[in-house]
Parts: C-alpha cells; structure tokens; sequence
C-alpha cells in the first residue's frame, strides 16, 4: 500500500516510544510553536555547551508524524555543532521539498529518511516540519544568549 | 418521488471519478464544502457564455439580461429565506457576511442603533466558529464593548442555565451559530431570541450549517440578521449571503464603500442607495449568484424536509454504529436530539491526522484537526478530531465504508 510509505515502521516505533520527551528545567532557550492548521503543539528547548548541541528536549501532543519528527530529530541532533544541525536541518528540509523525487542521504539524515514519503503529502510537511522549527528558533535564541 | 440519494449522486458528476488508485469516491466533508450539481455548473457557464455583463451598469441588452439574472437569484434567495428581496445582500462568503455586520456595526456614529461603546455587551457562544468569533472580538476591541458568551456542556450542547445574566440589559448583539460545524448541535433559537429582543439586542444567526440542510425561515425564527455561505449549499465559491430585517438594515451604516451603493457622490462626500445595494459596493459576483440560485432551485426540488430526514436517518445509523467500536469518543451529542449530520469524533490513540490519512487511502474524505472553532476543542478537551459531516448524496454504504475504514486503521497503526 502507498501509504506504508508514508508510516514507516521507524516513524511509528517513534511515534510510541518518542525520545527526549521531557522537558529540562535548565533549558537556554524553551519554545512553544503551534501549527495552526491543525493545533498540533510542540514545546521545544535547547541547552548547549560551548558550540555544541548538549540537550534538545521537548513535549508536545500531535500527528504521528509530527511526534517522530520530532523525536527524531532530537536523536539527530543532539552532540552536533550549531553548524552541523543547521546544515541536518537544512538538508532536511530541502528533503521535504521535494515531492516524493529524493530519498534523502541516510548518512547525513540516519533516522529522518524515513520520512521521506511525506514529502509527497503536501498537508503533512508543515507535521514533519514543526519540530524542526521549534529547534531552530530554540538554537538561535539559545546561541544569541551564549554570545552575551 | 422518494427520496434516492443514489440517483441524485448521478447529478453530481465529481462522483464519476475515482480517488487514490482507482477506489470510490466516499465524501463526507460536507460541512467544509459541498459538492455541486450539474445544474450549478451550468448556471454559471450559461451566465458567461451568453450573459455576461456588469449588472446594473450597462446600457445595453447585455446588461439588462445580466441584471436580470442577478435579481432574480436575489429573488430565489429571498424566497428560500422567507425573507423580503430587498434584505437579501450578495456577499463572497458567510465569513465577508459576518465581517460586514459587525464592521458596519463598529462605523455607526453616536445616535445609531448600533453603535458601541464601552458598557455595551456582545454575546456569542463557545461554539462559534472562528468566522462567528473573531469579528466580534475586534469590534469589541474597536468599541471598548464587553464580549461575554454561552458556554458549552460536556455533552455539547449551550449551557442557557444562565441565559438572563448573560444576555442583559448592556447586550447589544447576540451572535450565535445554528448548527455547530464541529458538534453537530443545532441551538435551540427560540430562548435566546427572546431573551435578546427582551433588552433590545439584536440576534446575528451563522447559518453556514444549517440553511443547507433544513428549511431556514427567517421570519419565524424572529432573527435580525443571518450569513450563509454558497458553497456548502451546492453553490459555487464566491458568493455568500448576507441577510437583515429591513428596518435594521435602513439603519446599518455600509461596511464596504465605492461604486454601485451610492445614491450620490460629491468630491467631499457621498448618501447611500437603499438596502440592498448599500451592502453591495462594486461589481458583484454574477455567475456565482446565478449558480446559488440553481443551488437552492435544486435543493427545493429535492425538498428541504427530505433532505433533514435523510441526514437524520443516516446521523442515527452512524451514531448507533460509532456506540459499539470501543474507544471511539463522539464529540458532541451521542443521540440525534437537536443535532444534524456533522459529527466529530476521537479514536483511542490514533491521532485524527493519522486516522484521516488512512481514511483518505480508502477513499475516504473526512476533515480533521480543530476545524476552525479553537476555543471549542479546549474546551471539550480535544486537541484535534476527525469529522464526518454528511449531505443529500451520502448513504448507508459511505456510513459502512467509514466505520469499516476506522477499524481498519486500528489495525493499521496497532501494527
Ligand atoms: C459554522 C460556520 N460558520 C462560518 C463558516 C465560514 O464559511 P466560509 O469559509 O465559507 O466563509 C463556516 C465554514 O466552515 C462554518 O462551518
């Protein structure tokens, strides 16, 4: 079925077993983004260390794919550099612009290839995209306060 | 004739296609748009094939037969309404309808009626949409008047146990759904009307649900003003309808000005054209006019009353089928008391998203998510549902593809 493309079996174990999903209290930075068209929640936050990503944690309520976007993001991007998530992200994202034509480079994306087939459903990017926003305005604010 | 949804199903042709990989097309997203029927189609293709010409304006045959048309389907609204034909006023949707009555509240000047200040109180309820919400939020941010409203049992339904303290003698404007798109609820009118000309407030009624579906009488309902929108009454896009009690709308300043709702124009100011063309500045939209009218013939030759029943009879099935799957929470009334054919639901853990997408595998169409009323889904505890909302060419078979189609995506996702 096509759809198994969409809800693979790594979206759907993270899905049930989401990782990183408490929230710290010592955050640098705490976000809470909504997507509107849908009331999916994500609270994001960010700790770092020196350049280094040291936490990404979160809560939120949400689609599966959102939820293991989420989750596996955080997985991804936890131990990079500010530089190495950006450029995961920005890989990510081109990923998901690109209606179903790419399968994504697993070594850069590991996990997150396996929502490759949501690029294909125009109304589930913004689920797929939501977390990884959530991070990247947490990054920034957390980075701009490390700079102070 | 009896009512045969399967053979009105062949005026609609979008039910010649087939969805995702060749399955049949099961719509059950009426409340979000409804499909149209030939007859709508070909209005409108007729208006511009052999019609088409700005109404009201032009000295030729052209525009006389495009005014004629567009007066006529004014004519076919009032009729459906039971309303006057010259309180009916073309918009481009129930939302432009509801935003048009509230900013032409906010323009009223010291002395009219309607204007606002603070002290002065709007009334709405929890249920509203969010089209029925916000305008009344921001007149009541414009005008320093109070927006206080109804709020809304666990089972769905307006708690109207405080209904004198709510609508009080401070109440200007009371605004309310009739049927709720989430919940399915249909309001109980008569109270609150009541209560409303009572302290001299005027009742604002969101009937994007319910004219539809049942027969809307204005008059009886003793309302003052009331939107709908076309395209969920198989009307084509673009064209919604605003309607006012005549002597309210003599006294409602415009929302929208410029050409055509004038009576005369001076470099430094203007006067109004009577009602309804001071509600209507610009060139209308024409063909959709003409394609509402086809809508609403349609839906007399069908019968009003016929097509309640059915959605009735079908609501009931539904809603007898949803009591026995286990952890299928329905979100609104569980018995067809009061209540039409929009019907929201939860599904265990799988999230409305997830379960939509497998619905739509199967051909199924349903909506999800807060479907526009917010504050209602916090307050029934839900961040998201799924929604059927069912028509005239919905049938028992659709109603079985839809309970077969949520138990296969508890199979599905329990994987
Ligand atoms: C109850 C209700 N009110 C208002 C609207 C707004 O209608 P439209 O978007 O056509 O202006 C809708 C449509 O979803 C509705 O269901």
């Amino acid at each position: 079925m096509q759809l198994d493309n969409l809800y693979q079996e790594v979206i759907l174990d993270h899905y049930k077993n989401p990782q990183n999903k408490v929230l710290a209290s010592d955050n640098d930075a705490q976000v809470h983004h909504v997507n509107p068209s849908c009331g999916d929640e994500v609270t994001l936050g960010v700790k770092l260390d020196g350049d280094k990503i040291a936490s990404i944690n979160w809560d939120g309520v949400g689609c599966s794919i959102s939820q293991a976007s989420t989750s596996i993001m955080s997985d991804l991007l936890i131990g990079k550099s500010l530089d190495e998530a950006t450029a995961i992200s920005e890989d990510f994202l081109h990923l998901m612009q690109s209606k179903g034509s790419e399968e994504g480079n697993p070594d850069v994306l590991e996990d997150a290839v396996a929502l490759a087939g949501v690029s294909k459903y125009p109304a589930r990017i913004k689920c797929a995209l939501l977390g990884w926003m959530a991070f990247k305005d947490a990054s920034v604010q957390a980075h701009s306060k490390e700079e102070k | 004739m009896s009512f045969d949804p399967v053979a009105l199903r062949r005026d609609f042709p979008i039910f010649d296609r087939t969805i995702r990989d060749g399955r049949r097309l099961v719509y059950l997203d009426s409340g979000a748009t409804s499909q149209k029927p030939q007859a709508v189609m070909d209005a409108e293709i007729d208006f511009y094939r052999h019609h088409n010409a700005a109404v009201h304006r032009g000295a030729h045959q052209l525009a006389e037969e495009a005014t004629d048309i567009y007066e006529g389907a004014r004519l076919t609204v009032a009729e459906f309404l039971n309303a006057e034909e010259d309180e009916v006023i073309f918009t481009k949707s129930a939302t432009e309808s509801l935003n048009l009555v509230a900013y032409a509240m906010g323009n009223a000047k010291v002395g009219n009626r309607f204007h606002l200040t603070a002290g002065d109180g709007i009334v709405v309820t929890e249920m509203e949409h969010h089209a029925n919400l916000i305008p009344w939020q921001q007149l009541a941010e414009r005008t320093g008047a109070l927006l206080t409203w109804f709020e809304v049992t666990p089972e769905g339904r307006l708690d109207l146990s405080n209904i004198n303290s709510v609508i009080n003698e401070k109440t200007k404007v009371v605004a309310l759904t009739h049927q709720s798109n989430v919940l399915g609820t249909i309001n109980p009118l008569e109270a609150i009307v009541k209560r409303a000309h009572e302290v001299g407030a005027v009742v604002v009624l969101d009937a994007c649900q319910s004219v539809p579906h049942m027969a809307v009488d204005v008059k009886a309902l003793d309302i003052d003003f009331l939107a709908f929108s076309g395209h969920k009454a198989l009307g084509p896009t673009g064209v919604g309808v605003f309607w006012g009690r005549g002597s309210l709308l003599e006294e409602l300043p415009p929302f929208l000005t410029g050409g055509s709702m004038i009576e005369n124009v001076t470099m430094t100011g203007a006067t109004w054209a009577p009602a309804p063309r001071k509600f209507e500045a610009g060139v209308p939209n024409m063909a959709q006019a003409a394609g509402l009218a086809a809508a609403l013939k349609y839906l007399n030759a069908v019968g009003l009353e016929n097509i309640h029943n059915h959605e009735i009879e079908l609501t009931t099935y539904l809603l007898n089928k949803f009591a026995d799957i286990e952890n299928l929470r329905i979100v609104g009334p569980n018995n067809i008391e009061s209540r039409g054919g929009s019907i929201s639901f939860t599904f265990g853990d799988i999230h409305p998203h997830d379960l939509g997408q497998f619905l739509d595998s199967q051909g199924i169409a349903v909506r999800t998510g807060h479907h526009c009323a917010w504050p209602l889904n916090r307050k029934m505890g839900v961040p998201a549902t799924t929604r059927a909302s069912l028509y005239l060419y919905n049938t028992h078979e659709d109603c079985d593809a839809l309970v077969q189609g949520i138990l296969d995506a508890e199979k599905y996702f329990g994987r």
